[in-house]
């Protein structure tokens, strides 16, 4: 089959992009066909932000070209992409929440002189698209009110308005329940049937082989591997990705032993007034870890944030070891034996413009280990953060280097080796592997698993279902503030969980969606 | 033409960027001098001169230095902890008055006893002044830009009404000044027939310890941390408003220190020209420091040089001093680019 310039929608050739000794993208070449939905696997750091960021017009290449339907675009100019008709969903949305979904469509389309803007027009438009595209949404809702699935409804719908004909997205299904993801994979299907390309950026393999026709994967700004998905396995991505093959952890049977955490009918309110919690009652014990699920904005963060003593509860007892705390503070929270992985590690679990050292003894420094009499020991603290590079496989980083150098992997194993040195009673490990690369996703993994077998007990909080699945002994589901009972794992599956993340169970089936 | 950000700066870079901001702020007051009709080499030279080319100029330079360490380390510490303290002048008013209302006759002490008093008054005169904005902003989340800066109008508002009144020196022929330093209080001068006092010395005491405090303590690990990330530093159990009310007292009382130093070490008496914005001036040395503390001691020398030397340049070639102005604003500016192109790289393309 001759394949003509017009069936290519977007040509990448060559692409070089070096910042300093790191090579970025090397010589990056594809091509994504009229109506095709192509795949970039990749971890992080494998270069696909910098080559969508280069597609898009705000870095300029060291060398190579896009090409969109056949002309060259201008480098460095997001204005000739978004003419070309290349739309992108970014995985964090850009809506204004005080408009509605009418006007977040309107933005930046209209013209700024004339005086007045026609809304009907408008309205006509995006009704024609939802209907062709199959988004169910009410152009009249302000964006604020609307769930996450809907949000992304709204940023496709806007690439749409635009006349995009590629679209990109990037880790669309991070923040979505699996029954969300599938509606959207329907939307992606219909979209491609009405001649859409679309680009599906993920390092998520089982939705690659679901939703791709062919799959690229890059690893250190290479490609590595191009190929149709039809016959490709999990395992031949996995190791693609990564360069290497890789074992599951194994958690073997369960041993817990006696009470290491009790929970009883927890009510709060963040501060924000966004979550919520209704009479949380939760046991962990010694040597074992219990998984919450649940889409994001349940309250899983808030009940993570009281454990870590950052969130004061409204009511309800905490229970550490039999003892009763009153209420936590940081401090609190960590003299009583209880070590954290907050959720987002870049604001909440380094202080990126300090080196490892200080960093390492950031939870501690008012430790005798670390000074005396308020005088610092910078040399404890060097000798401590060397001993945590070394025993838990932080890459490329010596105690003077800048956390904020360090990859989200390292940065993570950092933060694990902060709290596992101090062999805390309880861990609470919220999102511990969002956003990792595999290799760095399974060290996690198998270190909380270690804990575990070392008698801590584990709070873990993610929204990878297959982690919780492998991971887990007990498995509840938050819903609107509410947690469902903890079962074991072997009574649990990905398609009940997804039933419970999106309210099933919770005798609230109104809501349900 | 783009920017993009750099991983890591080379060293030559890191070296050359202050030299080359000075080079290109020397450019361009060039061009306002040669604008102003005189003779640019010449110029430049009589300040130079007028600057450090004597030992009486550098006596004057470091005078003029010596309130502008106080308020640059005033200025630096605040930064570092990202409490934006723009009260500088009213704090150092403060501690001039502290330091007027014991040392004009109140107190009957040995110098020994009396100096360190006054400085010790005057550095809590100017914590106080600052405590209140660092409570209102921990507690209530007001902004302390604006507090610590309309509190200087206040302030020195307050001094004018006291020198009018209860502090005016009955025997000052009706002049609104206050009566002066007993001979007890005063800061010993370095030299006879100098200027200089021993408040410099205090300031080069204060930049140290601030230096000291700031690598070694675990005070001044929390204050770097909460500056550089309060939600991690309050995840990981650091006291962030207590940090910060630490800070605002060091930043304060050092601050209420210019004001001693220039009450009891130079001009004898309070009077309202007892600061021409050593406050607002401290900002820039702090800036121009990169808040390093001993990199103050450096940036307020250069500034107090650039001041004294442009009088210099005034007197000898009739170019308004008011080129020190422009000289310290456009310095700061190159800074700022030059910090800039130190973190990223120009591309043509």
């Amino acid at each position: 089959m001759a394949m003509t310039s017009s069936d290519i929608a977007l040509r990448v050739a060559g692409v070089t992009k070096a910042f300093g000794p790191l090579l970025a993208n090397d010589a990056i070449s594809f091509d994504v066909k009229r109506g095709e939905v192509v795949a970039l696997l990749g971890e992080n750091g494998a270069g696909k932000t910098t080559l969508m960021n280069i597609v898009f017009g705000h870095y300029v290449a060291d060398a190579g070209h896009v090409e969109a339907h056949g002309e060259m675009l201008r480098p460095g100019d997001p204005q000739a992409a978004l003419a070309a008709g290349i739309g992108m969903v970014h995985q964090h949305f850009a809506l204004a929440d005080n408009l509605t979904v009418l006007e977040n469509l309107m933005l930046g389309t209209e013209r700024l002189w004339l005086p007045w803007s026609d809304r009907r027009d408008a309205r006509e438009r995006l009704r024609q698209l939802s209907a062709r595209a199959g988004l169910v949404i009410d152009p009249q809702a302000r964006v604020g009110r609307l769930t996450v699935g809907e949000r992304q409804r709204v940023e496709i719908l806007k690439a749409l308005y635009r006349d995009a004909r590629v679209l990109i997205l990037d880790e669309p299904t991070a923040v979505l329940t699996p029954q969300e993801a599938e509606s959207l994979f329907a939307t992606l299907r219909k979209l491609v049937g009405l001649g859409l390309s679309i680009i599906f950026i993920s390092h998520k393999l089982g939705e690659v082989l679901d939703i791709a026709d062919r799959i690229v994967v890059l690893r250190q700004g290479r490609v590595v591997l191009e190929r149709m998905t039809e016959g490709a396995t999990r395992d031949d991505l996995a190791t693609a990705m990564v360069g290497r093959q890789l074992v599951p952890p194994q958690l073997g049977a369960g041993t817990a032993k006696g009470v290491a955490l009790r929970l009883h009918a927890l009510d709060a309110g963040s501060a924000d007034g966004r979550q919520r919690l209704h009479g949380i009652d939760l046991t962990i014990g010694h040597g074992e870890i219990v998984g919450i699920a649940g889409v994001a904005g349940n309250g899983q963060s808030l009940l993570a944030d009281i454990l870590c003593g950052v969130a004061v509860p409204a009511h309800g007892g905490i229970e550490l070891d039999g003892e009763s705390m009153e209420c936590l503070t940081p401090r609190g929270a960590l003299a009583a034996g209880i070590g954290r992985v907050p959720e987002d590690r870049h604001a909440s679990g380094v202080v990126g413009d300090m080196d490892l050292s200080e960093n390492a003894i950031l939870e501690r420094i008012g430790d005798r280990r670390f000074s005396t009499w308020g005088w610092r020991n910078p040399r404890a603290a060097r000798t401590h953060a060397a001993a945590l590079i070394a025993e838990f496989d932080i890459r490329g980083a010596t105690p003077r280097t800048q956390a904020r150098l360090l990859s989200g992997g390292n940065m993570q194993k950092l933060i694990l080796g902060r709290v596992l040195t101090e062999h805390p009673k309880v861990i609470i490990a919220n999102q511990p592997t969002r956003g990792l690369d595999v290799g760095a996703v399974l060290y996690v993994q198998e270190r909380l698993a270690a804990a575990r077998r070392d008698g801590a007990g584990i709070l873990l909080i993610s929204e990878d279902l297959d982690e919780l699945l492998a991971l887990s002994d007990r498995i509840g589901v938050m819903y609107r503030g509410r947690l469902s009972a903890c079962r074991p794992r072997d009574a649990l599956d990905i398609r009940t969980l997804g039933l419970m993340m999106a309210g099933a169970g919770f005798g609230e089936t109104s809501h349900a969606s | 033409m783009r920017l993009e950000p750099r991983d890591h700066a080379p060293a030559w870079l890191s070296a050359c960027v202050p030299i080359g901001a000075v080079l290109v702020t020397v450019a361009l007051s060039a061009g306002l001098i040669a604008l102003a009709g005189a003779p640019i080499f010449r110029a430049f030279r009589l300040m130079f001169d007028g600057a450090v080319g004597s030992g009486f100029a550098i006596n004057e330079t470091l005078t003029r230095a010596t309130p502008l360490i106080f308020t640059g380390l005033a200025a630096a510490i605040a930064f570092r902890a990202r409490l934006w303290n723009i009260g500088a002048e009213g704090q150092l008013y403060m501690g001039a008055v502290a330091a007027t209302v014991l040392g004009t006759g109140a107190i009957d002490w040995p110098p020994t006893l009396l100096m360190p008093l006054l400085l010790i008054a005057g550095a809590l005169a100017g914590a106080a002044m600052l405590a209140g904005p660092a409570l209102l902003k921990t507690k209530l989340g007001v902004d302390e830009v604006v507090t610590t800066l309309l509190l200087n109008f206040i302030v020195v508002l307050f001094v004018g009404l006291l020198l009018e009144g209860p502090l005016k020196d009955p025997m000052g022929l009706g002049w609104p000044q206050a009566a002066p330093i007993v001979p007890e209080g005063e800061l010993v001068k370095l030299a006879t027939g100098k200027r200089l006092h021993a408040g410099f010395l205090v300031a080069l005491a204060m930049a140290l310890a601030a230096w000291v405090i700031d690598a070694r303590s675990t005070l001044g690990f929390r204050i770097r941390a909460v500056g550089l990330n309060a939600t991690a530093s309050r995840f990981a159990g650091i006291g962030v408003d207590r940090t910060l009310l630490w800070t605002a007292l060091l930043s304060g009382g050092i601050a209420g220190m210019a004001g001693v130093s220039e009450v009891a070490g130079l001009k004898g008496n309070l009077t309202l020209d007892l600061s021409p914005g050593f406050g607002y001036g401290g900002i820039v040395v702090a800036m121009l420091a990169r808040l390093h503390p001993l990199g103050v001691i450096a940036t307020a020398i250069f500034v107090a040089g650039v001041f004294v030397g442009a009088d210099a340049m005034s007197r000898g070639v009739g170019v308004p001093s008011y080129i020190a102005d422009v000289i310290v604003a456009a310095s700061l500016l190159t800074m700022l680019v030059a910090l800039l192109l130190l973190r990223y790289r120009l591309r043509w393309r």
